[in-house]
């Protein structure tokens, strides 16, 4: 795999996040109701650090939840190698609260599909928004993200890497051309 | 992970953690409102039973049911096999008509590895004759690891009939790989010695089995084996080998007490015992629902299926 490009930085992943705390309060009317899920892996911290942004602009603890979408993927049957299937740990009822969705890249919109299963099972959410760092389109399903990070209009050879300092060595996303 | 899970010689504990992480999803979600994921859905699992089974039978239809596979049941006495077919006939029947797994209960030992043979699907033993029940072993050793955290260095004793045990043998390969020593225990008629190998040991003397056991597991006794000359009675045996509170107090403080079922209660395991707090047999059931989940997952999803 070619590395081609960073698309962003530290810094520039702190302002997309805040950028997407104040869209999501707006939108919202404030933090009332609302639940932050992030999709495993990278969707967690991303959900985590929404979380702190949002204490800090309204002073108020939103739960947040980790959702495994791994048992509710449609392509279990054709995958080479097994899955590894993690812990869904949601410890608050989801019934009547405003949840929005996080993971790290949108891409075809599958895993969102299965994630708005996972979700469903778990208790009836009033609504479900999806926030993402980055859109980097070619969606298969009619799927679309309420808050972006960055749209990034990519080929499908090309790999979007986002890189957490929770789990990697630093925050950073790249673009790398898959051989 | 290996095709089929017949017994565990081809086995490395890794796997076996594989499948105890994934039984750890599974419990959470047994507690959701919707207690059922779609990850085999289209599948069509066959619960082939050539042998009575209440809760072997049950734990896999409804883990199968809780992964929203289809299941069909295979009842021998209702079936063909009265009128002659074979095995591998009825296999091929039911290879014929789809189905995309098997489990497996005989009568005979090695039953499961001849089903393997015939069907080019994965095949679960759910019980072969004496030889194995390697998803009981999984659910005790689970059970117990939930328990202690870890089985290294553990001691556990198993008594009754060994000889007889499909769980026994199956728990004396399973546990030394997770770390544990077995001891069996039982009249010198029911303990064949050739079960004795690294981190097995023998002995007919029962205080001696429990003396400092983290925990003991008491084996059905199966009232045929009277009449085939290895026991003299029921009640001679339970004076000897019967698992109950003045024998528990050989082991460790606290040591917990297990069983496969179903029980024979006051004659392999005191009533009262079974009953307290230390007995794990209910959660030992609760337990075999998400380990059996995990199994079909770790055997059935993926290309190599």
């Amino acid at each position: 795999m070619n590395f081609k490009a960073t698309i962003l930085e530290s810094g520039d992943i702190a302002r997309a996040l805040t950028r997407i705390a104040h869209e999501i309060l707006e939108r919202n009317k404030g933090a009332a109701d609302l639940a932050l899920i992030g999709v495993h892996t990278r969707g967690i911290p991303l959900a985590a650090r929404l979380g702190a942004k949002l204490r800090e602009l309204e002073g108020v603890d939103v739960p947040l939840g980790k959702l495994d979408i791994t048992l509710y993927r449609d392509d279990l049957s054709e995958i080479a190698h097994q899955p590894i299937v993690r812990k869904t740990e949601v410890p608050f009822d989801i019934a009547r609260r405003k949840v929005v969705l996080i993971d790290d890249v949108l891409y075809t919109g599958r895993t969102v599909r299965a994630a708005l299963d996972a979700l469903t099972d778990l208790g009836r959410p009033s609504s479900i928004q999806l926030a993402v760092l980055i859109d980097r389109g070619h969606r298969e399903l009619p799927i679309r993200a309420d808050y972006v990070g960055k749209n990034l209009p990519t080929a499908r050879s090309e790999v979007v890497k986002v890189k957490l300092a929770e789990s990697d060595e630093a925050d950073v996303v790249e673009l790398w051309e898959d051989e | 992970m290996t095709r089929s899970l017949l017994d565990f010689a081809d086995w490395t504990a890794e796997q076996v953690q594989a499948i105890f992480d994934t039984a750890d999803v599974m419990h959470e979600v047994l507690a959701r409102p919707v207690k059922k994921v779609p990850a085999l859905q289209g599948m069509t699992i066959c619960t082939a039973f050539f042998e009575n089974s209440t809760r072997t039978r049950l734990s896999f239809e409804l883990a199968a049911r809780r992964m929203s596979a289809d299941v069909v049941t295979f009842a021998a006495g209702a079936s063909s096999l009265s009128k002659g077919e074979s095995l591998r006939d009825t296999i091929e029947t039911l290879n014929a008509l789809g189905v995309d797994a098997f489990i497996v209960r005989h009568e005979a030992s090695g039953a499961a590895h001849l089903v393997n043979k015939y069907s080019a699907k994965p095949t679960i033993n759910a019980g072969d004759g004496r030889r194995a029940h390697p998803t009981q072993a999984l659910l005790d050793a689970y059970t117990l690891r939930e328990k202690f955290g870890s089985l290294e260095g553990k001691k556990i004793t198993i008594v009754g009939d060994v000889r007889h045990s499909r769980v026994a043998r199956s728990n004396a390969e399973l546990l030394p790989m997770l770390g544990a020593s077995v001891t069996l225990c039982g009249p010198a008629t029911l303990l064949p010695k050739e079960l004795a190998r690294r981190g097995v040991t023998l002995t007919t003397d029962v205080n001696e089995a429990v003396k400092g056991a983290d925990a003991v597991m008491a084996l059905r006794l199966q009232r045929e084996r009277m009449n085939a000359g290895y026991l003299g009675s029921l009640e001679e045996y339970a004076a000897t080998y019967q698992v109950n509170e003045a024998l528990m107090e050989r082991a460790r403080d606290g040591a917990f007490v297990l069983h496969p079922g179903p029980m024979n209660r006051d004659v392999e395991i005191s009533g009262s015992l079974a009953d307290s707090p230390r007995a794990l047999i209910v959660r030992q059931v609760e337990n075999g629902l998400a380990v059996r989940m995990s199994v079909l997952y770790h055997l059935l999803v993926g290309r190599g299926a």
